[in-house]
């Protein structure tokens, strides 16, 4: 098999509005602002861009945003499903256009108001039931009362709990290191905000063995990334944060938040299959990462995912997580911004931006001698993945 | 109890889609049967349903009656947010069925802190409505 997707494009704009609990302005605005940010940052005009990728979930069209950017002809336009399962899949699919010739100039973006408009926590309440697949499907679980997101994962971490002897406090060392990131991240909405592990023991019970601190938060705002092939990257103004891979996942027995009926359920197999691509297409390893965004919407997926990409053994995060081992200056700081805990909840476009800080080295928290960088996208659901690394 | 957006209120019970695949398994339990698909040509039983046999390939499927008996595969307790016609905190389960499949529901009777994986459990039924019963669990003795 060839290379493939390894190292034919880059990242080579960044841009967020900033993050809060009411952003003031429509999701079309934030989405805009986040997109002109991001191809000033890259030095490309609007009338440059002719492709598009982003969330099957997000509310803002590609050609709205086309539009109110002032764009020009869009010759690629595409979503992706699963919520943020999505993050990581955009920047793929803005890859494979520009690999494929469709487009030179790829505009990845996510922006809601998913605090101060319809809270993205409710989970499924309030909606109406149809005769449709997917109503279909949470109607196995909405009538039970198992309505929100939190409550979908707590099914899976009550189990992991079970099988690997991990106790609630080792869910805790991720929301402490992901708190005491974004304590140091000015952009983050936790800023100067960090926690103890004895915070986390004492916050209250959202759906057990989910304490409120396991929990990322809701968060208006946008983010947005360019794409373009290596070579045209080496011509502009930043470092490029090339694709090392990209990949995507869906396994055995699929289901969107509640995989409940495979032989275990302490695991996520969609992050196993899409860990084992990046490696086969990179030919890099675990031990060639210094730094990874691992999505963090609710703790113990973020354990789950260590050891979906081998930096410990199966059942082993609750060790790897210990004495601050996944902070800075531990062996493998994660969410250098905060992650989705302590920066901001984007669907986890803010980590991929986070990813070409660290390639570029500006993050607020960098990790020094970084070569590559993974950052994983949402978990529960089909699911994506990229490795980032300088040109 | 906190506020919750997004038009909780009014809506009363949460109700299930229903498709052409899936109806069987909602009128059962208003007959006060808990039914599991099963392929009428490799007799494969399936949980949630779906219109073919992932095994054989088979569209013609039929049903079966389960015993209602089982053990604790994984719970929840839900506690926030409290939505209504919800009892809080609310044990949710994830059961093993005897015949094989698995399927989530509530249990019962349950304080919190005495659930635990592996404990068996048997179906009982509950109305809503007309339109909708449902299937909740309870513990029973371990052996």
């Amino acid at each position: 098999m060839s290379a493939g997707i390894a190292g034919r494009a880059a990242i080579v704009g960044i841009g967020q509005t900033e993050f809060s609990k009411e952003s003031g302005r429509s999701e079309l605005a934030l989405a805009t602002e986040a997109v002109m940010a991001a191809l000033a940052d890259a030095g490309l005009e609007p009338r440059e861009v002719d492709g598009m990728a982003t969330f099957l979930m997000d509310e803002n069209p590609e050609i709205e945003v086309q539009r109110a950017i002032g764009g020009g002809e869009l010759t690629f336009f595409s979503r992706v499903h699963y919520g943020g399962g999505a993050a990581c899949a955009v920047v793929m699919q803005a890859a494979l256009a520009v690999m494929g010739g469709l487009a030179d100039v790829v505009v990845c973006y996510r922006a809601m108001n998913e605090r101060s408009g319809r809270r993205f926590g409710t989970g499924v309440q309030g909606q109406t039931p149809r005769a449709t697949t997917e109503s279909a499907h949470f109607g196995w679980y909405a009538p039970f009362g198992l309505l929100t997101p939190a409550s979908w994962v707590a099914m899976q971490a009550q189990r992991y709990l079970h099988d690997t002897g991990a106790t609630t406090e080792d869910f805790g060392r991720v929301s402490v290191a992901c708190r005491r990131h974004a304590a140091t991240n000015p952009a983050a909405w936790f800023h100067g905000q960090p926690i103890t592990l004895e915070d986390h023991q004492a916050s209250r019970w959202i759906v057990r063995p989910l304490r409120l601190l396991d929990c990322c938060q809701e968060s208006d705002g946008g983010v947005a990334v360019v794409v373009t092939s290596v070579e045209r990257a080496r011509d502009l103004r930043r470092p490029p944060a090339v694709i090392r891979a990209a990949a995507q996942g869906a396994s055995d027995d699929q289901q969107m938040m509640t995989s409940y009926y495979r032989p275990g359920i302490g695991d996520l197999p969609e992050m196993d299959l899409v860990a084992r691509q990046l490696w086969k297409q990179s030919g890099l390893g675990p031990a060639d990462v210094q730094t990874a965004v691992i999505y963090d919407h609710f703790t113990p997926f973020v354990l789950c995912q260590l050891e979906s990409f081998g930096f410990c053994g199966r059942g082993e995060a609750k060790d790897f997580v210990k004495d601050g081992n996944i902070e800075l200056g531990g062996g493998l700081p994660i969410n250098t911004h905060g992650g989705q805990l302590g920066e901001a909840y984007i669907h986890g476009m803010n980590g991929v931006v986070e990813g070409v800080r660290q390639v570029r080295g500006t993050s607020p928290n960098p990790v020094a001698g970084t070569e590559h960088v993974l950052v994983t996208a949402g978990t529960g659901v089909p699911t994506s993945a990229l490795l980032l690394g300088r040109d | 109890m906190a506020a919750v957006s997004g038009g909780a209120a009014g809506w009363g019970h949460p109700r299930p889609g229903i498709t052409l695949d899936n109806a069987f398994f909602w009128e059962g339990l208003r007959l006060g049967e808990l039914r599991i698909q099963r392929c009428a040509a490799c007799r494969q039983l399936r949980h949630p349903p779906g219109p073919l046999c992932p095994g054989c390939h088979s569209t013609d499927w039929d049903f079966v009656r389960s015993e209602g008996r089982g053990t604790i595969h994984s719970f929840v307790v839900a506690e926030h947010p409290q939505v209504p016609p919800f009892e809080y905190p609310n044990v949710i389960v994830l059961v093993d069925l005897a015949e094989g499949t698995r399927l989530v529901s509530r249990l019962a009777d349950a304080e919190p802190e005495s659930v635990a994986i592996g404990q068996p459990v048997a179906v009982d039924f509950e109305t809503v409505d007309d339109a909708l019963s449902l299937h909740f669990f309870r513990r029973l003795p371990e052996e």
